[in-house]
Formats: structure tokens, sequence, C-alpha cells
């Protein structure tokens, strides 16, 4: 067999569930978004451009997003960098594999249950409850966007520990030691041998708690009460509730478009931070 | 919807028993709480005598599968139907019709029963999304025990497509004791300005156009059902104004309310009956301006993969004194006569269940137009993406 047969046959399965799963579904995403909606709901074909007309109707949605998006996933990194360098290089070896089963066993329960629970947690019988015994008032936290972080920041840490901590551990402690023998106090060697070398971990967690967060719509839909809008709340509506299916998929279409252009200025500005190496983006 | 415990220690069995003894807990909660109702309800699902029709095991399949609103079944009722039958009932629980019809209309949903609302009949019909009940298979409904009122909607153009289950009112449910010593309001006028003044941070809107917009529309002294461009601006108007101070938008209220996380809450009959029960200080208010009358109906979706079993299913919770324990347990009116005469006194008394005339002529049925009107989707879309 000639090696170029041989790769396509390897990669046709993945080419199929490509085009069938997201390069068809976009197309049709993007049809749609020029149609018109049926009387009763649905997608009737047409040719406008009204939809795309309405997206300010969405703009609080796109500004939600686009500002609790960024901000949890800088938060996720900010607890997750010093917990992945903690179990890399600090924990006990004989402790580090339970420890980062601790870090998974949040994800053996189904996320929308774990999401309940912090309507408890958070609700008016909870922490305002335990706060107001302290005499330090009562503040209403569900159903505020603070609760959402709360969700968001819970949800997904995991997902940017684990690329950190994989980043850490590979890190040659040669390089350490090389450091530190040319004459580099500890927070130099920090400064410029661990936290660039984790780079690449840092901006793969971000790059996956960053896109799974601008289609986020559970968290915001159970513990924002309805209140804190994200764009996939706003599809969701469109689709299940309000059945305008060509504004739903205008909404889609530009929501794709604005992860385009900002992981497009994500992976630039990190490739510059990094030196100009093409691959600690994309690790 | 109610927990049932698996076992109950037999210390605070007695406590409960003592209770009930006292009257401090009425038979109902001794029932929920100590599990004997949810066992007394599967023995009488078991035994073949109270069973009224004998369903051959496995004749209808091992599962059906209904859409239906929050609060509305027993489970207890439900796994009677699988003792009986065979069948196991799978629950999907919507917080509205524009949300059932969406699924619907997309396909695919497995559902046998759904459980809609008067003012989608004509439109599921019309799309050829429901077909027509055959009534040789529901011998227990009966319809002269039902007021026209109530069961027309369900007939169109002279055919059966839908069989009416219970019937209701939207008002309002507010916790008298957050009032902090105010009168109990009495129109939807009272509760946008509560909502937007003194209980500012925990009132709850449903996340239903029909019932958000149109009680927004009766602060105006619209009619609940228009759809003129200017009335629904200015309901957009009220609803965008109190959307900060709102404390959730969600159907499914009562967890809110119980927690007194919420002190106001859009409301369904049946669940001021739960909420009431439970806390007294509970009052439901029919706004005086008018706002929503409305009949429930079982329908069977023409893609309904279990055919048989939703079938079954209906006539076996219309099935009169079935019928009267799901009431107990939902507290919505059937509007069935004969399932009516088998209510107690206090329930047959009830001013949420039978509002007086006067309230209840102010009221209007949901019309047709309200389900599919493109501006008030997108005013309810636009009013949560605020």
């Amino acid at each position: 067999m000639r090696p170029s047969l041989r790769t396509t046959l390897f990669l046709a399965p993945a080419t199929a569930w490509l085009l069938c799963m997201l390069v068809l579904p976009l197309m049709v995403v993007i049809v749609f978004s020029f149609g018109e909606r049926g009387a009763a709901g649905g997608y009737v074909p047409a040719l406008t451009f009204e939809n795309y007309g309405n997206l300010g109707a969405r703009w609080a949605a796109f500004k939600n997003t686009l500002v609790l998006a960024p901000l949890g996933t800088v938060t996720c990194l900010v607890i997750a960098w010093p917990l992945a360098y903690f179990l890399a290089i600090k924990a006990d070896p004989r402790w580090r594999t339970l420890l980062l089963i601790l870090v998974i066993v949040p994800f053996w329960t189904s996320i929308l249950i774990r999401s309940y629970a912090w309507i408890q947690i958070l609700g008016g019988n909870g922490l305002p409850r335990i706060i107001g015994e302290l005499g330090l008032g009562r503040p209403r936290l569900i159903n505020t966007p603070f609760a959402v972080m709360v969700g968001i920041v819970y949800g997904y840490l995991p997902l940017m520990v684990f690329p950190i901590y994989v980043a850490l551990e590979k890190l040659d402690r040669r390089l350490l030691e090389a450091s530190s023998d040319l004459g580099s106090p500890p927070w130099r060697t920090f400064l410029q041998v661990t936290l660039p070398l984790s780079l690449a971990g840092v901006a793969t967690g971000s790059m996956l708690v960053f896109i799974l967060l601008m289609g986020e719509f559970l968290i915001p839909q159970i513990l924002g009460g309805g209140k804190v809008f994200f764009v996939g709340n706003a599809l969701v509506d469109l689709f299940l509730q309000s059945r305008n299916w060509p504004f739903g998929a205008a909404v889609a279409a530009t929501l794709v478009i604005v992860m385009l252009v900002t992981v497009t200025l994500y992976l630039k500005a990190m490739k510059r931070l990094s030196g100009g190496r093409d691959d600690v983006a994309l690790m | 919807m109610t927990k049932h415990r698996d076992h109950i220690p037999a210390k605070e069995f007695l406590q409960r028993l003592e209770s009930l003894r006292k009257g401090s807990i009425s038979r109902r909660d001794f029932l929920n709480a100590t599990g004997l109702g949810a066992a007394a309800a599967v023995m009488s699902g078991a035994m073949p005598g109270l069973a009224r029709r004998a369903f051959a095991q496995g004749a209808i399949g091992d599962r059906v599968v209904i859409a239906t609103w929050p609060n509305y079944h027993d489970p207890a009722d439900l796994e009677a139907f699988r003792a009986a039958t065979g069948a196991a009932v799978d629950v999907n629980v919507f917080g509205s019709n524009e949300e059932m019809l969406a699924k619907l209309q997309a396909g695919g949903t497995g559902w046998d029963v759904v459980v809609a609302t008067n003012y989608t009949i004509s439109t599921y019909v019309e799309q050829g999304i429901i077909e027509e009940i055959d009534l040789s298979r529901v011998p227990n409904f009966d319809r002269s025990a039902t007021d026209p009122r109530f069961a027309d909607p369900g007939i169109v153009d002279g055919k059966t497509y839908a069989i009416p289950r219970n019937i209701g009112t939207t008002g309002y449910c507010i916790n008298t004791n957050d009032l902090a010593g105010g009168a109990t309001p009495a129109t939807w006028k009272e509760f946008w300005d509560l909502a937007r003044g003194q209980l500012t941070g925990r009132a709850m809107v449903h996340d239903y156009q029909l019932t958000a917009i149109g009680n927004a529309l009766k602060y105006h002294g619209y009619s609940f059902n228009s759809v003129d461009p200017k009335e629904l601006a200015d309901a957009e108007a009220l609803l965008i104004d109190a959307k900060p101070h709102l404390f959730a938008i969600n159907s499914d209220y009562q967890p809110s309310i119980r927690s007194g996380d919420a002190a106001m809450s859009m409301c369904w009959t049946g669940d001021a009956v739960q909420l009431q029960r439970d806390m007294p200080e509970i009052a439901y208010v029919l706004g005086r301006e008018g706002g929503e009358l409305w009949s429930d109906f079982f329908t069977i979706p023409a893609s309904a993969p279990h055919k048989e079993a939703a079938y079954a299913l209906i006539d076996f919770l219309l099935e009169p004194q079935m019928a009267a324990k799901e009431a107990l347990f939902h507290g919505y009116p059937t509007g069935d006569a004969r399932v009516d005469a088998l209510l107690p006194e206090e329930m047959r008394n009830s001013p949420i269940l039978y509002p007086a005339a006067d309230l209840l002529n102010a009221l209007e049925f949901g019309a047709a137009v309200t389900l599919t009107n493109p501006d008030r989707a997108e005013i309810m879309a636009r009013f949560k993406a605020a």
C-alpha cells in the first residue's frame, strides 16, 4: 500500500465525521440565517439580511458572554495554575495519583445535578443564611452573575488544571538546575524557566475553557434564573421557544465568527508571548 | 414533586402519627411523610379488583412517554399504572406550550401523550401534529360530565382531538408574611408595582410568553390575548423595566417560594393549592383586571411510538377515582363533574379551585393566535435576553 493511500484511509473516518457533523450543519446554519420564520415558526426559504440586521436585539447576550467567558477563563487560570504546580512539582509522588483522581471525581456526577446542588448552596437558606447568622447582612447570591461565575469556575476548573499539570510535569528538571547553577535566584528561575514552559498548558487549558464557555447555556440557565443570559441561552430560546430558526441561525453564525476572531487574536497574542513559537498555543 | 422515602425511622413514624392524631398535620401529609400513601397507591394499582380495566400484561409494551407540566402528576399514580400494566411512565416536564410545540415541530420527540393547553389544539390539528382520538379506547371519558366551555377547544371540525384533563386559572401567589402588614393585593397592577417596589428582587415571572406577556398587558388594562403592536410594545416596556427587579424568570417557581427566596410569583391554580397546603401564609390572587382561564387536554401525537400505551395511560388517569386521587395531589379542578363529586368538602369549597363568579367572568381563554404570533415570541425572547 502506498503511504498516501494509507494516510487517506486512516483519515477517512475523521474526515467523514468532520464533514457530516461540522461542515454540513454549518452550511445549513448559514443558509437558514438568510431565511424567514414560518407562520407557526420554523424556517421558510428566502434571501434576506433582516436576521443579521436584528442582531442588536441580542446585544445583551453577546455582551454577557464576551464578559463572563473571558472572566471565567481567567478566574479558572488563577485558581488552576497554583494547583497544577503543586500537583506536578510539590506534591509527594506517592499521593499524586490520588490527588489527580480527586480533581476528576466531580466529573463522575452530571454537571446538571452538581449545578442544582449549587442552587441550594447559594439559595437563601444556604450561604446567605450563614453569612446572615454571622451578622454580615444577607446577600442575594442565587440568580446573579456571581452565582453563574461560581458555577462556571466549579464546572470548568479540571479542564484548566490538567493541561497545565501535564506541561509542568514533563518540565525538564535539569533546566531548573542549570538556571540555579548559573546563579539565578529561585524567583528568577520561576519567572524565566518554569512559567514560560507552562505556557503551552496554559494556552491549551484556556482555549478549552474559553471555547466551551462561549457556548455555555446550562449554568446560566440554572444558576442565573433566566436573568444572566448567554448567547447559548438566546439560541435555546430562539430554537426551543420562539421557534425563529432563521434568526437563531444568524445568531449562531455570528457567534461562530466572534469565536473565530477572538481565538485568532488569542493565538497571535500567545505566539508573541512565547517568542514566536507556533506550537505553543496549540501545544 | 413529592419525595417518597424508602423507609422512615420508627421514632419519626410515631411522632408523625401523634401529630396526625393531634391534628397538627393533615392525613395527606402523614401519608406522604411516612411513605404509606405511596405504598397504598402501589398496592391498589397492583390489585386486580381495584384497577378497573384489566390490561393484559405486556400487550401495551413496557414504556409510555408523557410530556406534561411541573407538579402535575402524583408519581405514585404513575407507578400504579406501571404496576397495573407493565408500562413504565417516562415523564418529560415543560414550562410552556411553546417549548412543547418547538420540540414537536422539530420531530422525533418519542412522546406518546402530550398535555396541551386549550389555545394550542387548533394549531396542533392544522399542522398534523396530533391525531383524532378514538373515543372507543377511552371508555372512562364521559363528555357529558365536562362543561362544554372547557371541553370544546378539544373538538375541531366536529372531531375530538383532545380530551379535557384539568382546568384552572393563572393568577399569582404571594407570601403575605413579606407584605409587612400591608393589605393583600388584588390586581395585576399591584403585582407589577410590588415586583418593582416593595418586593424587588423577590418576584418571579413565568418563562412562558402567554402568561408573562398576557399579565403585563393586563397591567395596562389590555386584553390578555392582545397581538396589537402598540399594546405589545407597552407590555414589553413593562417587562423590560421589571426585569432587573425580578428574582427569576422560571415556570417552576414552587422551590423558590418554599425556600423563601421568592415572595411572589405568577402561579397556576394547582401550585397555589400545593403551596398553601404547607404554607398557609401563601395567598392566591386573581387579578381583578382579568387574566387567564384555561383547560388542559390529553392529546396523542401522530408520531407517538406507543399508541396502545398512550390510550391505556389516558384512560387510567381519567377513571374518576384515580382522577380524584390525582386532583388531591395536584390541586387542579378536573372539570369533570364525576370527579368533583368525589373530592373532599374543603376542596370543593376552595376559592382557589373554584373562584367567585365575578373574578372568573373577567378571565379570558388563551387565543390560538398567541401561540404562533411572531411578535409575542420575539418580545418574550427579548425580555429574557435583556
